[in-house]
């Protein structure tokens, strides 16, 4: 048998409900692994004892003779900006440090429920702002990739949930959560050749998560397959009356529904999703993507959603807007760091305690945000923001009048070497443009790894899909998932 | 629309963060530069177009007026950088 660590979600849970190996196992040799790959700095903080009693936990269920929980002999990292009772809680910033939540955000809680168990705290970029993971004030996350020219240029394992996609492809967490705010599951998860799913917007509770932007985040999973990805959305998704956004509706059997059979969908291709100076071989792994379509039964749909271009822009007035305001409660007095200078007021205090918690990227977006929400731009950015992005959801029911879900690519470059973009702010929020769209209309969208690029790194593909068709989204990714077969993964130098 | 540095310095202080002459001197290009890319939503004609204000259609739901979890003071303080008493205390506000 292979090392267990090479194993994914359903095969722990079926190995540990079979008694081919023990729960207890698993999380050692997870435990281990993890201990073993500090150079990747994917956590903040490690709780091998969360998992052992997880594990623990399962074993004894086993030995007893009772039915296992449906994730019991799987342990998980937890990207650091849900709220996890009693264990540090930072979103990768330094104005939470130290901060210990006495209560669990509602997606972990419902995991352990599930019976898994947590390797630790997911490394991310600050408050989730960024797509390469150098805005964390913990450090940078190192991808476990490297290109194949015999350089070892330490490369971005994408953003913001950089800490899970480098945990999950170099197999030190068979899955990991993640928070998708314009792409944040799912251009690390095409940065490393993993799959990853944000789902309907208010599938997921944002109880317990660190706000972003709050009509954006929502929380999906990252795994090797598309299979475990389902499994742990299942443990994820319902209804919560703590989050107003939640959706009060059952969580599908999703794992039971997958089928790679796409006889009767119709699968459109976007034609605004061709960006100036994409790498020829995204293009041509869209087209791969299109005949492994064709192939898997599926009639293929040219469509256009015109608004495409003005996704970004309005993303990166909406997002900051409401950031700068869902950030203000940061400010030294009921949690997190405080800075207060010899003979400072309440107000210096604010200010200096901010100033000294956030990091640059951080403090950008706010000043972004307050400025766009400030008097007299309010409705020449925001409210044109907010009509825009109308639009661009229009756009996106009117191609479901003639298609059942989208193909294009998930980001328009292979990962990046760390430092490559992190000087110009705006090159690097263009990283997104082919994720924001979907996000702005709080619509399920995945990445699949779809093949490797000519220095030997991944790239994915992108299955966006109508509300709440997370079932649709998973069956498309399956198709690829089953023809692409993709077994590239990174050699271990850490 | 162009950003200067008492524009930036003004918005800071909005957002209640400390910034130097230094800082408001480095951030003001960077915010013209990304100001300056989103004006591009001018451009698009929205005069019959509503806001989005929810992005899927669901109904905010109203819950019971009642303490669903009493007596979480210390919960509450366990993190303050600085409580006494039972409060959270801050610089002296009144004199």
């Amino acid at each position: 048998m292979s090392s267990i660590t090479d194993l994914g979600i359903a095969q722990l849970r079926d190995g540990v409900r079979e008694g081919t190996f023990s729960a207890t196992e698993v999380a050692t040799a997870f435990n281990d692994a993890v201990a073993k790959a500090k150079p990747l700095n994917a956590f903040i903080v490690e709780t091998p004892e969360h998992a052992l009693a997880a594990a623990k936990a399962a074993d004894d269920a086993r030995a007893a003779g009772e039915t296992l929980k449906p994730l019991a002999g799987v342990p998980i990292g937890m990207k650091d900006l849900f709220a996890t009772k009693g264990v540090q809680t930072t979103a990768a910033s330094h104005i939470l440090e130290g901060f210990t939540p006495p209560y669990e955000s509602t997606v972990s809680q419902r995991l352990w429920d599930a019976g898994a168990g947590m390797l630790g705290k997911l490394n991310l970029d600050q408050f989730a702002m960024g797509s390469s993971n150098e805005t964390s004030y913990f450090g940078n996350v190192i991808s476990p990739w490297r290109r194949n020219d015999g350089g070892n240029a330490p490369l971005a394992p994408g953003g913001s949930s950089g800490g899970s996609s480098s945990a999950v492809a170099a197999r030190i967490a068979p899955g990991a959560t993640g928070t998708d705010t314009g792409g944040s599951i799912r251009q690390p998860a095409a940065f490393v050749g993993i799959s990853g799913i944000k789902p309907t917007y208010g599938r997921c509770s944002r109880w317990g998560v660190v706000a972003f932007a709050s009509s954006l985040d929502q929380a999906g999973p990252m795994a090797r397959d598309v299979r475990d990805c389902a499994i742990m959305l299942e443990h994820m998704a319902g209804f919560d009356p703590k989050d107003a956004t939640s959706l009060d509706l059952a969580v599908p059997k999703w794992e039971a529904g997958l089928s790679s059979d796409l006889k009767g969908k119709r699968i459109g291709i976007p034609k605004e999703y061709r960006v100036a100076g994409m790498p020829e071989e995204i293009e041509a792994l869209w087209q791969q993507g299109i005949a492994w379509m064709k192939d898997a039964g599926a009639e293929i749909v040219d469509v256009s959603l015109p608004h495409t271009k003005y996704a970004l822009p309005a993303y990166y007035i909406i997002a900051p807007a409401e950031a700068s305001s869902n950030l203000a409660r940061y400010d030294g007095v009921r949690y997190g760091q405080r800075e207060l200078p010899e003979g400072a007021n309440l107000q210096d205090m604010y200010a200096a305690t901010r100033a000294a918690g956030f990091g640059e990227e951080v403090k950008r977006r706010i000043l972004i945000g307050t400025y766009v929400l400030s008097a007299g731009f309010y409705d020449a950015y925001y409210t044109q923001a907010q009509k825009v992005r109308t639009l661009i959801a229009q756009d996106f029911e009117n191609a479901w009048t003639v298609c059942d879900l989208l193909l294009t690519p998930t980001a328009p470059s292979a990962a990046f070497t760390l430092g490559e973009k992190s000087a110009d702010p705006l090159a690097m929020y263009l990283n997104d443009v082919f994720t924001v769209p979907s996000s702005l209309a709080g619509l399920p969208a995945m990445s699949v790894p779809g093949g490797l690029d000519k220095s030997g790194l991944p790239l994915g593909l992108q299955i966006i899909g109508k509300p709440l068709d997370e079932q649709g989204v998973l069956n498309a990714s399956l198709a690829i998932e089953e023809r692409a077969g993709f077994t590239a993964r990174p050699e271990a130098w850490w | 629309m162009s950003v200067d540095t008492a524009t930036v310095k003004k918005v800071a202080s909005l957002a209640r963060i400390a910034i130097s002459d230094a800082d408001a001197e480095r951030l003001a290009p960077e915010l013209n530069n990304i100001l300056g890319w989103i004006e591009q939503l001018g451009e698009v004609d929205t005069a019959n177009v509503e806001p989005t204000t929810a992005v899927i259609p669901n109904s905010l739901r109203l819950r019971e007026d009642v303490v669903t979890e009493p007596d979480q003071r210390a919960a509450v303080l366990a993190n303050a950088p600085q409580g006494e008493h039972g409060f959270f205390t801050v610089p002296k506000v009144v004199e």
